[in-house]
């Protein structure tokens, strides 16, 4: 947790932030802490409050409670000195159909009044290179497919530098390959400095791209911290191969472990166990002197691994499995 | 980039966002079809009138209509009678009804306030837009109809509804005033269409929203046990223009139009100002 940091040192800060639509709470009491420099991962199952939240620090809707702090200055009071330095991508990518991509960037940088008009062409053409659009600038996006548009509002994201961006499921409808690109640019901006908030429901994204995350669920804040401090308190696991796996199971309950068998059709079959975080009475923790048992215990051992868990163990642990969102 | 720098940046007064938003508007195909739609009017109009053999006796058909076969300048101002009920207000419902819940329902309001446009600067750049199409429909119907006039019919020194006789250069500049008189008259109802569309985010509903509020106030301005609310309604001087076609231009209706059309623009303006400075964006 980065409960201690100062606020000048933190990119967004929000501080009981809800929201209410009549009698439904999306959003409850979350005090979000977004370090700056960070690349932050916005986790959570569909309907758990993510976008909701975004639209709130983005000042598109009231909070109905609580306060926000983007970039040092208070939100929404300083919302027409704070956007400007705030890039966005919110809930999708939107565009005038019937306007050219590079029109549609020129259109919504005349929104912004610090945009300067002389650049204004020069910066359009610089983000439609960079998220690889260049061939189709002068193409209708209307006729774009799911994956241009995501482009285009990214490069919309772009067009000025900027302190912090807000990308909401950036990589929806890109394939593979975009999603890759999507990952290196973020990369990339991030070592230049900027912080990047993403939101997702892709765990393997965020594992791959982000140093901090934070899990909504049912519209509350259920984790915070660094990508590291999140696998921490999930589970380690000691996985055996072995054909031996009645005695393998023997050996590790007497260490005091609870063993689970697990066969694999025309393999040997696994045994695996958690590992307890603190060293526990009569075992001394170390994954060798398990092996050294086994072996004294005549296990014939054929496969050993250690197995930090996953962000996906850890996120499901938090927000339940299937597709049973909590409303 | 740091903030101070930013700030150091030339702040742009929100023309580039007008110029945008002209861009966006005439470059939709929805607006050259209902401007084609209205220089058709006067077209109709005068190619029916020519194709005929009757001769019209005066009071027949809409006022001016009996002039035409004698001076091709009256086909404009005949176009405009017919147009104002109910077709100008039917393609500046379409505009004004598709300000800001065009946006909302594409998706494209939150990126203009994310940027950040500023509602209120939005606002006004939204009505300058809907403002600016009313001037072009008017002048639409004024030019087309004096063209296909000139075309069709002999042209010459206009007699007014006072008798007196004027030139065909001043004729035509009473045209233009008659435009700018009409523009006017429909700002009134353009500020309703812009509060009706920051209630919604389905365009098409608060197109035609608006449009029914023009038909309803016009109803109500016939009734005849209504007279008293027949100052108030927006729609009361429509049909006023008909004072600049006298000897000396009486301009009383003109200032009372005008203040009429500020205070509906006042209200309006208020009401759409007050429910989307604070509405939550959710589209």
């Amino acid at each position: 947790m980065t409960a201690t940091t100062s606020a000048l040192d933190l990119a967004i800060e929000s501080r009981g932030l809800t929201k209410r639509f009549g009698e439904q709470i999306a959003v409850n009491e979350i005090d979000l802490a977004v370090p700056r420099g960070s690349v932050f991962g916005f986790l959570g199952p569909n309907g758990s409050g993510k976008t909701t939240s975004i639209r709130m620090l983005l000042g598109l809707t009231q909070a109905s409670s609580g306060q926000i702090s983007v970039l040092g200055q208070s939100m929404p009071d300083s919302l027409h000195d704070v956007l400007p330095r705030v890039g966005a991508l919110v809930e999708g990518p939107a565009f005038y159909p019937f306007l050219s991509g590079a029109a549609n960037l020129r259109r919504l940088d005349t929104a912004d009044r610090n945009a300067s008009s002389r650049t204004r062409g020069d910066r359009v053409e610089q983000a439609l290179a960079r998220v690889g659009l260049t061939h189709a600038a002068g193409k209708k996006v209307a006729a774009y497919s799911l994956g241009m548009k995501q482009r285009l509002g990214i490069a919309n994201a772009l067009l000025q530098p900027r302190e912090l961006l807000v990308l909401d499921e950036p990589t929806n409808g890109l394939d593979p390959q975009g999603t890759r690109e999507v990952r290196s640019l973020v990369r990339s901006l991030a070592a230049k400095g900027t912080t990047v908030f993403v939101s997702s429901h892709l765990l393997a994204e965020v594992e791959q791209m982000c140093t901090h995350a934070a899990v909504m669920s049912g519209g509350n804040l259920v984790a915070q911290g660094t990508l590291a401090d999140l696998r921490h308190v999930g589970q380690t696991k000691v996985r055996v191969r072995t054909p031996d796996a009645a005695a393998a199971a023997a050996v590790l309950t007497h260490l005091g472990l609870t063993p689970v068998q697990s066969d694999v059709p025309g393999q040997d079959p696994w045994v695996s166990a958690p590992l307890p975080r603190e060293t526990s009475v009569g075992l001394t923790g170390q994954p060798e002197a398990i092996v050294t048992a086994l072996v004294s215990g005549g296990v014939r051992v054929r496969g050993f691994l250690i197995e930090e868990s996953s962000l996906e163990e850890r996120f499901v642990a938090l927000t339940g499995e299937g597709f049973d969102v909590l409303q | 980039m740091s903030s101070s720098n930013l700030s150091s940046m030339r702040r742009s007064a929100g023309l580039d966002l007008l110029g945008s938003e002209l861009t966006v508007l005439f470059r939709r195909r929805r607006t050259w079809a209902m401007l084609v739609a209205i220089a058709l009017i006067p077209v109709l109009l005068a190619v029916a009138v020519r194709l005929s053999s009757e001769t019209l006796s005066p009071g027949d058909g809409p006022p001016f209509l009996d002039r035409v076969t004698q001076n091709g300048l009256f086909v404009a101002f005949t176009a405009m009678i017919v147009a104002i009920p109910l077709f100008l207000p039917l393609t500046i419902g379409v505009v004004a009804g598709d300000t800001i819940a065009g946006e909302a329902g594409q998706g494209t309001l939150r990126y203009l306030l994310v940027a950040p446009a500023g509602r209120v600067r939005l606002l006004l750049v939204k009505y300058a837009g809907v403002a600016v199409f009313c001037l072009a429909a008017t002048l639409t119907l004024a030019v087309a109809g004096t063209l296909i006039g000139a075309a069709l019919f002999p042209v010459g020194p206009v007699t007014l509804l006072s008798g007196d006789v004027i030139s065909v250069p001043e004729s035509l500049m009473r045209s233009g005033l008659i435009s700018l008189y009409v523009t006017v008259s429909l700002l009134g109802f353009a500020a309703i269409g812009l509060f009706i569309s920051t209630l919604t985010d389905v365009p098409v509903g608060a197109m035609a929203a608006t449009v029914v509020v023009s038909v309803v106030v016009q109803i109500l301005d016939v009734l005849p046990q209504l007279s008293w609310l027949h100052p108030w309604l927006f729609s009361h001087y429509w049909l006023g223009f008909a004072d600049l076609l006298r000897q000396p231009m009486d301009l009383s209706s003109f200032g009372d139009n005008a203040l009429l059309q500020l205070g509906y623009i006042a209200v309006f303006g208020a009401l759409a100002y007050g429910r989307f400075s604070t509405k939550d964006i959710l589209s």
